[in-house]
């Protein structure tokens, strides 16, 4: 399962997004990112088969995440669930 | 708006007329959702939310074909729904849109996901290439759904479902109203 990346000119955090190809706030997420020039990387869930799917649920439940899109997870450690221009702004620093 | 979206427009409009609610006021998110449900109604046969991740088997996703069983609790509550597609007039007038967090129960969302199969093929994956029949065992008994017959105590409405509706599409008696129809058919003779 590989994420797709999109370059920024701030690179100072790990950003892995967790979206639906469907999702409006997902799509707000992502312009937002990219408004704020922050690197990303970013993976459509509903566009997976089901073997990756079963791996996205691995990896956002281990970190304390609900299944709820998008699940941005930053440096690996700070889980936020939905579209929080708020707490993306406090953790990344934007 | 090509034929199809312009369908699902009406079809939400509607929607949301009959039930005193309106849309997203924002025009350019109204559009993304419309494609949104237009691009899962493709998908799946029948519009599941954009915002959630549909699975494809109905009985799985029946709880989130939109307008979702989590709506009307979700606009009673925090004035829009899960996605903030539906508003109610206040959020309307206001422009400012509420979080609203979810309401669907965690077990559920969990369905889409067969952790049964990834969990046996976790091991599996580093050995030896996976079995298509241990998934399809799995799946299948990750999939059943329980269906039941519930009635509203208020107006007699009917439904045949995993769990009552929140509220009543015919009378909005709230879901306590609901209870369950033990039915026993024998046959004699």
């Amino acid at each position: 399962m590989q994420l797709s990346k999109v370059s920024g000119n701030k690179n100072a955090h790990k950003v892995s997004l967790y979206t639906l190809s469907t999702c409006v706030w997902c799509k707000l997420t992502k312009q937002f990112l990219s408004d704020n020039s922050v690197t990303y990387e970013f993976i459509d869930v509903d566009l997976l088969d089901q073997n990756d799917k079963n791996q996205v649920h691995e990896i956002i439940t281990n970190k304390g995440g609900t299944l709820s899109y998008p699940t941005i997870i930053v440096d690996d450690k700070t889980v936020i669930t939905g579209f929080r221009k708020d707490q993306l702004k406090e953790v990344l620093g934007v | 708006m090509t034929p199809a979206i312009e369908l699902i427009r009406k079809r939400v409009e509607a929607d949301a007329k009959s039930y005193g609610y309106y849309l997203t006021p924002q025009a350019d998110l109204l559009q993304m959702f419309f494609e949104g449900l237009e691009t899962n109604e493709t998908r799946y046969g029948y519009p599941v939310c954009p915002c959630r991740l549909g699975t494809g088997n109905l009985d799985l996703d029946r709880d989130i074909i939109c307008p979702c069983d989590y709506r009307d609790p979700d606009v009673a509550q925090y004035g829009a729904c899960y996605c903030r597609l539906y508003v109610n007039k206040a959020i309307y007038e206001s422009q400012n849109l509420p979080e609203v967090p979810e309401r669907r129960p965690a077990e559920k969302m969990a369905r889409a996901y067969d952790t049964s199969i990834h969990k046996q093929q976790m091991p599996i994956a580093t050995n030896t290439p996976s079995k298509p029949q241990t998934q399809t065992a799995a799946q299948e008994q990750n999939t059943e759904v329980k269906k039941k017959l519930w009635y509203c105590k208020q107006c007699g409405y009917v439904i045949y479902r995993e769990d009552p509706p929140y509220i009543c599409p015919i009378c909005k008696a709230k879901r306590e109203m609901f209870a369950e129809i033990d039915a026993k058919i024998e046959f004699n003779g």
